[in-house]
């Protein structure tokens, strides 16, 4: 076991004209599962290729555990390797593709065979050691790339994508799998994710990168709960959040509250409390967000003050319904594969925005109704509006 | 008429008539032209093959006649048959039988094989998976060597040959194919090579295996559609290459069936052997097709594979 450490870690294409990763700084501790994600071309395969050594490095350092290892080989790095495409050989049979390490380290045989069949034994594979990865499932070919990387009781596991070429049910499988395993083996692991369920559900901590840039590290629920920017915030969570630009009033006795559109919502003092930085913005727009999940229907909330929409679009998820509202507000979109540039207030059509909400499965609610709405105000989110930073102190 | 009316006013729309006589008659019809269609086109297609193998049937059936009736007229079927071509065509070079032939004719096209798949695979390999100075203008200048034709470079070679004393060996048919001299076959395998996706040697390399180990356990079995291929037009180009054979190998000891085949006819006007001739023709071709068949399932892969035809 061991920790990884990246310096400073950058690497530049065609002359510095592409900056694949950009300055990363990370600390992967020693048995921890650090799911690095963002959106595709953000440069997360590029930095776990530059740990794994399949990448040269332009700046910055890797270390693993007290190792300073960017001039060492990829095969003495004591790591092992999970690739999108499982990278399985077809010629060999499951065996001799979860024993190929071993045999070229001249592990004595009877060794092999016994670390070939715990690690079949512990990924279920007893049965398919003499098949060749092409008559194998999508499922067990999976398996079969993390047998080959646990038979090598490496330091770390690195990820890339593994569960991308499976089907949603057997990724939901599969991603239990994978983390019971990680946790049963306790070795550092660093898993590169597109998919942002994976991200939340099976790392200790998440890395979010955009355009080469950490953009915040953390445990899934802190990503959640406090997004370090626009980005993050947009980026983390499925119905994505809600933002608007709104101006932040501030009463005479100090009570803070938002115009949203034509409504004003009061907020408690409690989130002044929690965001001194807001104080700055009195008078000004910022961008505010609200999560779906934080979006109530008014009559189940007793009749607090209340936002008003028309229902366009109805999602029945058995569990909750999504509802598409077109409420009175300005919308701000964040193009996840855009800079944080790319933020811009979009008006809909007479001065609409779209706010959506998750709501009870048993709302009765049908297209074009006019469904009145509550915000949980505490759990507002706020942005500033040029930088795009989530505003705290 | 009155089926069931589920529908009270719609049941008239849903019930419609049909002449099923006047289908089974347009069935029966169609079927018909359909036979002659395919009847017609067959009786074309086994004309046109008549004539094409019509020399060949002619050879194979002259060789079972005797020497006197070959050309006495174009008829196929032989008034004499006589296997007598055959023992004349083996024995006919005095203390060597043409079997001594087929045996130089195989280590040539054997050590040919070889030689290729070696060196043109290792070839390969570095310019499909290596990084190396100026990697593109080697591969272009290997390219080019395709289209330089071979009878400009006959001449030099056969001096520089003659020069180092390997004229009337096998050293000039072999040794040039264990220095990946075959640019196409370089270039099949480069192309091949290429479409092997580059994460099979990043996890081999992981896995702790040299350069040499994954061209050796990974890329190579990988390769073998692309092998077979190379294998096969090697043997065959090989063992039906007459020029070359015929410059450097000019005493009987190294002579191979190709060149052998000639010395059935006599050019000056003297005594020709045709019989012989046919009959020995006719043994040539089993071990190339013999190689070809036992490989096409491979053969067809690998050109599959490659897109070439």
């Amino acid at each position: 076991m061991a920790s990884v450490t990246l310096d400073n870690l950058t690497k530049n294409y065609g002359g510095g004209a592409i900056n694949a990763v950009q300055n990363l700084d990370l600390e992967i501790a020693d048995g921890e599962f650090l799911v690095l994600v963002g959106p595709s071309g953000c440069g997360k395969s590029t930095a776990l290729r530059m740990i794994a050594g399949l990448e040269e490095i332009t700046d910055g350092a890797v270390w693993i555990g007290d190792e300073f290892v960017n001039d060492v080989h990829p095969k003495d790095r004591d790591i092992a390797m999970v690739f999108q495409n499982y990278a399985l050989y077809p010629h060999m049979t499951v065996y001799n593709n979860i024993a190929f390490a071993l045999q070229l380290a001249r592990v004595p045989k009877d060794e092999i065979d016994r670390r070939v069949r715990e690690a079949a034994g512990i990924l279920e594979l007893d049965d398919y050691l003499k098949r060749r990865p092409g008559q194998l499932s999508g499922g067990q070919r999976q398996r079969v790339a993390m047998g080959r990387a646990i038979v090598r009781q490496p330091s770390v596991f690195l990820m890339d994508e593994p569960l991308s070429n499976l089907d949603a049910k057997l990724r939901v499988q599969m991603r239990a799998e994978i983390a019971a395993l990680q946790h049963r083996l306790g070795v550092t692991t660093v898993y590169v994710t597109h998919d942002q369920v994976e991200a939340m559900t099976m790392g200790d901590r998440v890395a979010l990168l955009k355009d080469g840039v950490l953009q915040q590290v953390d445990t899934p629920s802190r990503i959640y709960d406090v997004p370090a920017n626009l980005f993050v915030a947009a980026f983390i969570g499925s119905p994505t959040m809600n933002l608007y630009q709104v101006d932040f009033l501030s009463g005479s006795g100090g009570e803070p509250s938002i115009r949203l559109g034509g409504s004003t919502l009061d907020l408690p003092k409690a989130v002044l409390a929690h965001r001194p930085g807001l104080a700055r913005y009195v008078g000004k727009p910022i961008v505010a967000g609200i999560r779906p999940e934080d979006i109530r229907r008014a009559e189940d909330t007793g009749g607090a003050a209340s936002i008003v929409g028309k229902a366009e679009l109805l999602e029945a998820l058995g569990s909750d319904m999504i509802a598409h509202l077109s409420i009175d507000a300005r919308a701000v979109q964040v193009s996840s594969s855009d800079s944080l540039e790319g933020i811009s207030a979009t008006e809909v059509e007479g001065g609409s925005a779209r706010c959506v909400a998750r709501l009870s499965a048993r709302s009765r609610i049908r297209l074009g109704d006019i469904v009145s709405v509550v915000f949980d105000r505490e759990r507002f989110h706020f942005f500033d509006p040029e930088t795009g930073e989530a505003i705290w102190n | 008429m009155a089926i069931v009316s589920l529908d009270g006013g719609r049941s008239d729309m849903a019930i419609r008539k049909y002449d099923r006589e006047a289908v089974r008659r347009s069935r029966e019809r169609r079927s018909r032209q359909r036979t002659l269609r395919h009847f017609s086109l067959h009786l074309l297609l086994i004309l046109l093959l008549i004539v094409m193998l019509y020399p060949v049937i002619w050879m194979a059936l002259s060789s079972l006649r005797p020497e006197d009736e070959i050309f006495g007229g174009l008829g196929l079927i032989p008034k004499t048959w006589t296997l007598q071509n055959y023992i004349t065509g083996w024995f006919l070079f005095g203390d060597r039988t043409f079997g001594d032939f087929f045996i130089n004719s195989f280590i040539i096209a054997g050590l040919a094989v070889v030689g290729n798949l070696v060196a043109c695979s290792m070839a390969a390999y570095a310019f499909a998976r290596l990084n190396f100075r100026l990697k593109w203008f080697w591969f272009a200048l290997m390219l080019g060597s395709i289209m330089l034709p071979i009878h400009a470079q006959l001449i030099p070679q056969y001096i520089f040959f003659l020069r180092i004393g390997w004229v009337d060996t096998f050293l000039p048919l072999v040794l040039p194919k264990f220095l990946a001299t075959d640019a196409f076959f370089v270039f099949l395998m480069v192309q091949f090579m290429r479409s092997l996706p580059p994460e099979l040697e990043q996890a081999a390399m992981i896995d702790g295996a040299s350069y040499w180990q994954r061209y050796w356990r990974i890329i190579l079995p990988l390769s073998m559609p692309a092998l077979v291929t190379t294998a096969v037009f090697t043997f065959i180009n090989t063992y039906n290459d007459f020029f070359s054979q015929l410059i450097y190998l000019t005493n009987t000891d190294q002579m191979t069936v190709p060149v052998a085949l000639r010395l059935f006819l006599d050019p000056s006007g003297g005594t020709s052997s045709f019989g012989g001739l046919f009959a020995m023709v006719l043994v040539s071709i089993g071990p190339v097709l013999g190689f070809f068949l036992a490989s096409q399932r491979l053969l067809v892969r690998g050109i599959a594979t490659q897109g070439f035809k």
